[in-house]
């Protein structure tokens, strides 16, 4: 037990997705306009994610590895992620109409979100296991949720901020993230 | 029809330079750039891409049915992508180790869907082939340029070549990640400075 603790502090913290291993920066720097948007996008990358995590892991024990096809990972997880997507989609819009309005128009931005092909590559370069890999895809999701609406929340007082006119927007969004990212550094020390 | 193939590929080293004016593409020009050849590997193995999914998908664009277009587009990239990850694996293995998971990353590289999405699904091959070469040029010069500032300040050296000699105390914030957003950040801002009408 003390293990996946540990898994999990270290994937949300140490380790974060975002401010650590950069991964997942375009939808960081499109969603955190607003706390809204920015909640929504977490909410829907932890939905998918876990879900994602734990299929491309049997995908890969159970189709690619005992055909020596591992070679073909990147193209089959991302067709995986595509259609789980458009099925997840799907799914809530007929059945859970009021999450759905709430995610709707994230949805499809997972996609091409590369902390969700990211944390499933991660699962299985660490070899993971099931129970890990699940872990681990919870833990790095709502690491990115948990940075997205931290920096939404200072960006909507940088919005009132007097902000030099060439650094308007991403500019100064890269530069704030950097401190973000400082603070988090400090987390190393906790393990 | 030669000049505008030639505007084409200009285009993408000054005007629509990624990830400066095109602000796609984040995830890599941050992880990559600590030093400068992960940069200009980086750099040619996403040019590579973007010309074969360019090319491949301005030769199937008639044929890709609407509703699937998205989805027919990445699986070419994924395609092209693995081609890039067993040809690094087979000739530059350091480099391969190196870069490690941002290779298969390139599939989710908003800037090679986006320009298989704007560009190539609506032109012909040549003006395409341009578009990719250009963009995926621009690209890498960014890479290249970032990285060289960031090893030189966090690490004292040019391609591995030691600078300073063994006093000089590296300024190790460059190549952590916040010294990555932070960077990256102050050259977006001179970029709008220097681009401002």
């Amino acid at each position: 037990m003390g293990d996946y603790i540990l898994l999990i502090i270290s994937c949300i913290f140490i380790n974060n997705i975002l401010l650590m291993q950069y991964l997942g920066t375009c939808p960081f720097m499109g969603t955190t306009k607003k706390m809204d948007t920015a909640l929504g996008m977490a909410m829907a990358v932890i939905f998918v994610l876990v879900m994602a995590g734990s299929i491309t892991w049997v995908v890969n024990d159970a189709l690619l590895k005992p055909f020596g096809f591992e070679f073909l990972r990147t193209l089959a997880f991302i067709l995986v992620i595509a259609s789980l997507v458009q099925f997840v989609e799907m799914f809530l819009r007929k059945s859970i109409p009021t999450l759905y309005a709430g995610l709707g128009i994230f949805l499809p931005l997972i996609t091409t979100n590369c902390a969700v092909l990211g944390t499933c590559l991660i699962n299985i370069r660490e070899e993971y296991s099931l129970t890990e890999a699940l872990f681990s895809s919870f833990s790095y999701a709502a690491g990115f949720g948990l940075a997205l609406i931290l920096f939404a929340g200072i960006r909507e007082r940088i919005i009132l901020a007097r902000v030099p006119r060439p650094l308007k927007d991403t500019a100064i969004g890269l530069v704030t993230a950097g401190m973000l990212s400082l603070a988090f550094m400090a987390f190393k020390g906790m393990v | 029809m030669a000049k505008t193939v030639v505007q084409e590929f200009t285009k993408g080293l000054w005007a629509e330079i990624p990830p400066f004016r095109l602000v796609l593409g984040l995830c890599p020009t941050l992880a990559v750039t600590k030093a400068v050849d992960g940069g200009i590997g980086m750099g040619i193995a996403t040019t590579f891409v973007l010309v074969c999914s360019n090319v491949l998908v301005s030769i199937l664009r008639n044929v890709i049915p609407k509703q699937v277009r998205i989805a027919c587009f990445i699986v070419v990239i994924a395609t092209f992508v693995t081609v890039v990850e067993l040809l690094m694996q087979a000739f530059a293995y350091p480099l391969f180790l190196q870069l490690g998971i941002f290779i298969p990353l390139i599939v989710v590289n908003c800037i090679v869907l986006g320009r298989a999405e704007a560009f190539a699904s609506k032109n012909k091959i040549i003006p395409s082939l341009a578009d990719g070469l250009g963009i995926g040029i621009g690209f890498t010069l960014s890479l290249t340029t970032l990285a060289t500032i960031r090893e030189i300040l966090g690490n004292g050296s040019f391609y591995n070549i030691s600078l300073f000699g063994p006093s000089f105390e590296p300024f190790t914030f460059m190549i952590e990640a916040p010294g990555a957003f932070i960077c990256l950040g102050l050259m977006l801002g001179i970029m709008n400075m220097l681009g401002k009408k």
